[in-house]
């Protein structure tokens, strides 16, 4: 199937991203900004749908905004919002950070708006019904061994997050 | 297909994981008030099987996994120094948990896993591979420099370091999806095809100053150290002399990988400038501290850039001189930390320099052992520390980098001040009243505590060896 | 068709929002979501360099970051609750005990 009015869903993803995440940043309450974030990391899921990365934009969904901001929500619940809202929320040296941040974004846009010569105008599609079974392969084949030693890192967390709340150790 | 000799090519990581299981696996049957020494023999039998394994590697070099790790004598050299660190800061840290009333096997657990990563870094070859080994022995860290649960500052130290290490392996990340923009791969060997093959596009420049961020924070190099100092004074003091060498190796090893194997451009510059200011800095705001080990962090900044100065020189000699350097720095390093943590008791008390007044008259062997950490982190000759910076000048002299050897010259003999001030305290003046009681040294610490300054001088009287065998590792990283 | 290269100047747009939340907030929940974001635009570049390299290599990347992503927040969340059982407080500029 060609893809139907593409450019009107990237403006309008692209849109929803960017400002939901403006709202992470500037939204008082801690709860506000989880929610941003949600609307920030499904608009990227459609994001990779329309790139033909079908199985991404599914864990995209389940495991980021199923997992770790609920994760966040759940931390946030146990943890006094009403005071925090009352402090100031911003450092003093946010003009200082806003300059150095805004400096890295123009060289990215530099960079790829440069190099944009080296990227092909019209990528050749995926066969998007195999893209789960090809992604699966590789797991299991060209990358077994990161694939592995991720369940170590998931090991190393689980550990860690437990000490960590532990009362006493 | 996967032959039984990939598995040999990953048997160290192998041998640290089944022990690190089977750590928190007893320590679950452990009764709760039950002494969790046995889990720390446990660990360093899983340190010294990691060592025996390494060996046995060394006999069946080449790739493993398809492509995704390389065995040489480079990866070797390290994955033995990783071991052997993390064998001496277990040995180091019975005493210790003792002392601080901390009663979690998962400690010995998170170093054993730690050194999983840090040794799966210096051989992976593959930049998702080194990422994820990066975050297994970071937050490894982060929660080891947690442990001392009942001082704030060593939380504070805990979320600081990670808040900061995640912000800088974010940018490494960001480098990883440049470089596989501009090259379509992230095997360092391919990576270097296309990079020898023609265009340096900027995208690449990019991705190398993105890498150098992200790794430059893990090696404590200026301008991203700031971090170093209230991450190290406030972690447990053992588990500081894990962080400030054993990962720095490791991290060590995958810029040397990045920059020589891939052969990356347009990183001199920067690693110049880093390496000036990490020495600089390092050193100047070491000479007002009073805190030993805010003292030692900052001496590891400078460290840190007389290292880079090596990556700077550029030549194979300049990669085994890093190595060497490396190997000393952690060797003399982990033993000072050894010191602080005997010397500084229950909770912590003694770790300003004033308490260490007078301590060569109450403990003499203890001040004669730090004295020699000291004069090698100075770099006095018979000591390691004397032919690493020896090896990084002349390599760099060799290169032509005249100015970068006169600040490091400089800043050397800046560094003098502040160890010397240690030693003049220990042994010139007397203790402050009341004199902080000094515990004997118990078995575990005193092994560790040999085997640090034996090695330390084996480096300073016969480098010999430990050079060659870099030297062959660098030959090989360069091909 | 949208090019590949609007898709990558979104990407650090993001990165940089996320750069600009954790340099200015003084939250530490919201500092460590600016972090997520950078993950995030970090992912938005792999799969668009997956697409441009016509490799899936850039898609299973994205599942390792979001391995990572996940252990970090795991972590990094119970460290968070550590600080506030000790502290009481969330706000950078108290947890200043150490020097900054």
């Amino acid at each position: 199937m060609d893809p139907v009015a593409t450019p009107y869903f990237f403006y309008g993803l692209s849109a929803v991203a960017v400002l939901s995440a403006v709202g992470v940043i500037m939204r008082r309450n801690p709860v506000h900004s989880a929610i941003a974030l949600i609307f920030t990391l499904l608009s990227l899921a459609g994001l990779y749908l329309m790139l033909y990365a079908p199985f991404v934009a599914g864990v995209q969904i389940i495991l980021y905004v199923g997992g770790i901001v609920v994760l966040f929500l759940f931390v946030i619940m146990l943890i006094n919002i009403e005071r925090m809202q009352r402090e100031y929320q911003f450092n003093k040296q946010w003009l200082v950070g806003l300059l150095a941040a805004a400096a890295l974004g123009a060289l990215f846009v530099a960079v790829y708006v440069k190099g944009q010569s080296i990227f092909p105008q019209h990528a050749v599609r995926f066969p998007e019904q195999l893209n789960t079974q090809q992604v699966g392969k590789m797991l299991y084949v060209d990358y077994l061994l990161p694939f592995e030693i991720a369940s170590l890192l998931l090991l190393v967390a689980i550990v860690g997050a437990v000490v960590m709340a532990k009362k006493r150790i | 297909m996967i032959q039984a000799v990939d598995y040999i090519r990953v048997l160290p990581e192998i041998v640290l994981t089944l022990f690190g299981v089977a750590i928190m696996m007893v320590e679950g049957a452990l009764p709760p008030r039950a002494s969790r020494k046995p889990l720390g023999w446990l660990a360093f039998v899983g340190t010294l099987a990691a060592l025996a394994a390494t060996v046995y590697q060394a006999g069946y070099p080449g790739m493993a996994f398809f492509g995704m790790v390389r065995v040489d004598s480079f990866s070797i050299f390290f994955h033995f120094l990783i071991a052997f660190i993390a064998a001496l800061v277990v040995l180091s840290s019975f005493e210790y948990l003792d002392a601080q009333q901390i009663r979690g096997g998962e400690y010995y657990g998170l170093i054993l896993f730690g050194a999983v990563g840090m040794v799966l870094m210096s051989s992976a070859v593959e930049l998702v591979l080194i990422f994820i080994a990066l975050e297994i022995s970071s937050i490894s860290t982060y929660v080891l420099a947690g442990f001392r649960r009942r001082a704030p500052s060593s939380i504070e130290s805990s979320i600081k370091y990670f808040l900061l290490g995640s912000f800088a392996t974010a940018f490494f990340l960001y480098g990883v999806a440049l470089i596989f923009g501009a090259t379509g791969s992230t095997r360092i060997y391919m990576i270097a095809e296309t990079i020898q093959g023609g265009k340096h596009s900027a995208m690449v420049f990019t991705a190398v100053a993105l890498m150098f961020v992200g790794i430059g924070f893990k090696i404590a190099a200026a301008p991203f150290h700031v971090w170093t100092p209230d991450v190290y004074e406030g972690a447990p003091a053992p588990v500081v002399g894990l962080m400030s060498t054993a990962p720095k190796a490791a991290a060590f090893a995958v810029l040397l990988r990045i920059f020589f194997a891939a052969a990356t451009p347009g990183w001199f510059w920067p690693v110049w400038i880093s390496a000036a200011l990490s020495m600089t800095l390092g050193n100047i705001s070491a000479l007002v501290q009073d805190n030993v080990k805010r003292l030692l962090a900052y001496s590891s900044i400078a460290h840190a850039g007389y290292l880079l100065v090596a990556f700077a020189a550029a030549r194979d000699i300049g990669i085994s001189a890093a190595m060497f350097y490396t190997a000393a720095y952690a060797l003399m390093n982990v033993g000072a930390f050894a010191v602080v943590s005997h010397f500084a008791s229950a909770g912590e008390r003694y770790v300003t320099l004033e308490d260490y007044a007078g301590l060569g008259r109450r403990s003499p062997v203890l001040a004669a052992t730090l004295t020699i950490f000291l004069l090698s982190l100075i770099g006095i000759p018979i000591t390691g520390g004397f032919f690493a910076k020896f090896y990084v000048f002349s390599a760099a002299l060799k290169s032509n980098l005249v100015w970068l050897v006169i600040i490091a010259v400089v800043n050397s003999a800046i560094a003098a001040y502040y160890y010397l001030r240690i030693i003049v305290l220990m042994y010139m003046r007397d203790a402050r009243e009341p004199a902080p009681t000094v515990q004997n040294v118990s078995a575990p610490l005193g092994v560790a505590l040999a085997l640090t300054v034996a090695a330390t001088i084996y480096l300073g009287v016969l480098p010999g060896r430990v050079l060659d065998y870099a030297s062959r590792g660098a030959a090989l990283l360069v091909r | 068709m949208v090019p590949i290269s609007y898709y990558l100047v979104l990407s650090a747009i993001l990165f940089s929002l996320g750069v600009v939340g954790f340099l200015i907030k003084r939250n530490l929940i919201t500092l460590f979501m600016s972090i997520e974001l950078m993950l995030n635009a970090v992912n938005l570049a792999f799969v668009a360099f997956a697409w441009q390299w016509k490799s899936l290599n850039g898609q299973v990347f994205v599942f390792f970051v979001m391995v990572v992503a996940a252990a970090e927040a795991a972590v990094g969340l119970a460290i968070i609750i550590a600080v506030f059982r000790t502290r009481e407080t969330l706000n950078v500029d108290r947890v200043n005990l150490l020097k900054l």
